[in-house]
């Protein structure tokens, strides 16, 4: 599979919100203004990476020959949390620029499920190194794609009457099941 | 066993690296920061202003926000973390948000909307429903937007805010697509000026100081006389004197003579002003913290006193020096005691000092007192308020012998200690308040005739109505479209003035019509005092006096040169208004002027500069000018109490009375509440007719 495949199979196809489900709490959570939907989607695309390939190496160097790859969920866990924790403070130190930006959402990354499922897919998916750095980029910026594209429909949402017991999540759910369907859309391409 | 060491490992390993990291990477910042954001609530709501509560305790530490910048905390949090920092919690005054729209149901509709719940959304459809662009939509967009409950919808079809619940976070302000919610504090409404872009009633607009009228009828009519006393001192800080003295120039604009006659509003304000005077307990103002800062307020009178109250509720020190041994200027000088009471004036006097305004009397600017001394004593601003105190005198012949005397100088004596001019024939020249004064005055000192020569008819008269009535009533001989000629002199006193008849002539500039003598219509009226009233100019001689005050040039009407815009002179610490700065005006202008100079120097102190009034409105909304009034019932006015009078010769009685409470209850139901279109109809019309917009080409068709 060449590399273009994989990256539009992870940000069309497979989207890790859309198709997947993964990472679901932001996408309602920080979905409410395109503006803070940008800044999340840029920090998500940023950790996924880096914490996939962090994650990789430690699965390939290390679980699998102690044969403890049974444990993966509970070391990428530690591993994910400890490395954005380490992010956090590099970038308060190095630049500040960044960590203004990207900040205030860092801690919301430890425990987004999103970042973890990217890890665990590469190592499912049985990815080489340079597959795992493309699928985990693709991944993230299909995530931030629907966030924003989300953001975008949720601010027009504002303004449009809406049954009241339909309002606030109850819409945005259905919403994300109408652009889910519409994600479908993509299945079977590049096949 | 492995698989437990492995896991330890890579824990133990993250965790050191992550030690290790937090000391290279360690960044230096101020240790207080952690610990004023775990005092802050965590809510990281953002109605600070900051991104989340650790950016705002950063801000905290770093003197960029207040310790009390946390609008959800409140006073708690806000007195932990100003302890924590080793400051005193500033209690500034609370903001809490206030409808800019009156409007609601009264309002006259475009259309009626189908379908929308949201004002943002039909904001995008025509601007929404209603014909007026200031005017609330009405759908409770902010009611939604409130997450601490402090809105709801109104039955008038307003929202109506619960300023116990308001912490002033702004959401709502955010939310509303026209713009008409403000977050006001007490603080703001003393810094306000009208702008066109508001909803401003007509009377408002026509009052020079801008009071809030319509507000305080209201709170009259609901039997809330504190709130309505409040309000009045927020742009006002002498109502029961301007409710005894002021000509209400804000009855002018009242809709409601359109119909019938305007609103008593001068009766009112002196109703609950008289309230307040007569419990004996003065209601307690909000005056923020003190700033450090000290102002000189050069006269006490009705502008320097509202300059000095203003300053002081922005919390800063001010000292007022005034020239004569008490406080009032021409409140006290001018204005004869049956109009206003001097324990009147007093006890509003009284009341500014009780905030902590210095004073000292008998000081005169220019003198003992120079700018210069001012500076080194660590005065910060200065506000010269010195008012106008000459008299314009007449050139005709003879107007410097014995027995003429000026209007000022003649009810002046009355409170010094310098002897009354008295006679039995007295003649006033002019026809201002200050003529009828000096005749009413001379009237009650006993004199046999007073009479006032005036050069035009009465409907040109610039004096009050009311007063000329009385003056009238009191049996003061008005002799109309005379103009003097000559003092005759007898034995080196006055004996009489030759007058001569005029006719009225073409409009000159001010719009009067010019007098016009008539040839050979000369004739000597008798009298052994002339008092001359043809008004007054400012007095300027101590600027001459003062080396640094000699820079600030004059106007050629011998007023202080300074900015419209501001009040600020050449020297930009030193400020001035009121009638040393405009020229004679009345007592409300100076008031309104010692609050725009307060506004100027709170700006100016605080900040260095002083921000323009955008969309400053200077003249009437022409859209609030209505030729109309539909749904209105006729309703008398009140009338207050008059004293009769045979009670009132030949003493200083107060003439006047204060309405009874019924009446001022029944006098403010006849306010019609009134904003830009909007107005309480009688007579509700059926509006079923109003076009119905559904979709764009009936919105265009209609």
């Amino acid at each position: 599979m060449n590399w273009f495949l994989i990256a539009i199979s992870a940000i069309f196809v497979n989207n890790i919100l859309l198709a997947q489900y993964l990472g679901n709490c932001p996408f309602m959570g920080v979905s409410k203004r395109l503006s803070t939907a940008l800044g999340m989607g840029a920090a998500v695309i940023f950790v996924a990476t880096l914490a996939s390939v962090f994650t990789w190496i430690i699965y390939h160097y290390v679980m699998v020959p102690y044969g403890i790859e049974y444990m993966q969920t509970l070391i990428f866990i530690l591993v994910i949390a400890a490395l954005v924790q380490f992010v956090e403070i590099f970038l308060k130190k190095k630049s500040r620029a960044i960590y203004n930006a990207l900040g205030i959402y860092l801690p919301l990354i430890t425990t987004n499920c999103a970042v973890m499922g990217i890890a665990l897919l590469n190592i499912k998916n049985e990815n080489g190194f340079f597959e795992m750095l493309v699928f985990s980029f693709a991944s993230a910026v299909g995530f931030s794609l629907a966030l924003i594209l989300f953001a975008g429909i949720r601010e027009r949402m504002i303004t449009t009457p809406i049954p009241i017991v339909l309002r606030g999540t109850a819409i945005a759910l259905i919403m994300a099941g109408i652009m889910s369907l519409a994600f479908m859309g993509f299945a079977g391409m590049g096949s | 066993m492995l698989p437990v060491i492995v896991l330890a490992g890579i824990g133990g390993i993250a965790a050191l690296i992550l030690g290790i990291a937090a000391r290279i990477f360690y960044v230096e910042e101020d240790p207080r920061i952690k610990d004023v954001t775990n005092l802050l609530p965590g809510a990281n709501c953002g109605g600070c202003g900051f991104a989340g509560c650790s950016a705002c305790a950063e801000a905290i530490v770093a003197g960029e926000a207040q310790p009390n910048a946390c609008v959800v905390g409140g006073t708690e949090v806000a007195n932990a973390v100003a302890y924590y920092l080793g400051m005193e919690a500033i209690e500034t005054n609370p903001q809490v948000a206030n409808p800019g729209c009156r409007g609601g149901n009264r309002a006259t509709k475009k259309y009626d909307y189908i379908g929308f719940d949201d004002c943002r959304a039909a904001m995008l459809y025509y601007h929404g429903p209603t014909q007026c662009e200031r005017g609330c939509i009405g759908l409770g967009t902010c009611v939604k937007s409130c997450r601490f409950g402090a809105i709801e919808m109104g039955t008038e079809g307003l929202p109506v805010f619960n300023p116990e619940r308001c912490v002033g976070c702004g959401e709502c302000v955010r939310a509303c697509p026209k713009g008409i919610i403000g977050l006001i504090s007490s603080t703001t409404k003393i810094l306000h000026w009208n702008q066109y872009t508001e909803c401003l009633a007509p009377c408002q607009q026509k009052c020079p100081a801008q009071i809030d009228i319509r507000k305080y009828v209201q709170y009259i009519k609901e039997g809330r006389f504190k709130d309505a006393l409040l309000t009045i001192k927020e742009h006002n800080p002498l109502p029961s004197v301007c409710g005894r003295v002021c000509p209400e120039p804000c009855a002018l604009a009242c809709r409601r003579q359109i119909s019938d006659e305007p609103v008593a509003i001068n009766y009112l304000k002196r109703f609950v002003a008289d309230q307040e005077y007569l419990s004996g307990t003065r209601y307690e103002v909000p005056i923020a913290a003190d700033t450090g800062k000290q102002v000189a307020v050069i006269g006490g009178g009705p502008s320097g006193l509202s300059a000095a109250y203003y300053l002081r509720r922005l919390g800063h020190a001010v000292t007022i020096f005034e020239k004569m041994p008490k406080l009032g200027g021409m409140l006290r000088y001018g204005i004869p005691e049956y109009r206003l009471p001097k324990k009147i004036l007093d006890w509003e006097i009284q009341g500014i000092l009780e905030m902590g305004v210095q004073a000292k009397t008998g000081v005169e600017f220019g003198e003992s007192l120079k700018l210069e001394l001012l500076k080194t004593e660590g005065f910060d601003a200065v506000y010269v308020a010195v008012g106008a105190w000459d008299d314009q005198r007449l050139t005709i012949e003879g107007h410097d012998a014995e027995g003429v005397i000026s209007g000022i100088k003649y009810l002046e004596r009355f409170h010094t200690d310098e002897e009354v001019d008295k006679g039995e024939y007295i003649i006033v020249i002019g026809g201002g308040n200050t003529a009828i004064d000096a005749a009413r005055t001379a009237q009650r000192m006993g004199a046999k005739e007073v009479s006032i020569v005036y050069r035009r008819s009465r409907n040109e008269m610039p004096a009050n109505p009311a007063e000329i009535i009385a003056a009238e009533e009191e049996g003061i001989n008005l002799r109309y479209l005379y103009g003097p000629q000559r003092v005759v002199i007898e034995n080196g006193r006055v004996a009489g003035l030759e007058v001569i008849k005029m006719e009225l002539g073409e409009p000159d500039p001010s719009g009067r019509r010019r007098p016009v003598p008539v040839e050979g219509s000369e004739q000597i009226l008798k009298c052994d005092v002339i008092i001359e009233a043809v008004g007054q100019k400012p007095n300027m001689e101590f600027m001459k006096n003062d080396s640094h005050l000699k820079s600030i040039p004059l106007t050629r009407w011998n007023t202080i040169e300074a900015s419209e815009d501001t009040l600020q002179t050449d020297i930009p610490y030193v400020f001035t208004g009121g009638d040393c700065f405009t020229g004679p005006a009345l007592a409300i202008d100076a008031i309104a002027a010692g609050r725009f100079a307060a506004r100027s120097i709170h700006y100016y102190l605080s900040e260095g500069k002083i921000p323009p009034i955008e969309e400053r409105a200077r003249d009437f909304i022409p859209e609030s000018l209505l030729s109309e009034l539909q749904g209105i019932k006729s309703k008398t006015r009140v009338h207050e109490p008059v004293v009769p009078l045979e009670e009132r010769l030949g003493n200083f009685k107060e003439v006047e009375g204060t309405i009874a409470e019924e009446d001022a209850l029944y006098e403010s139901s006849r306010c019609l509440n009134c904003g830009i279109y909007c107005y309480n109809k009688d007579i509700v019309e059926d509006e079923n007719s109003l076009p119905v917009l559904q979709s764009e080409g009936d919105a265009l068709a209609s």
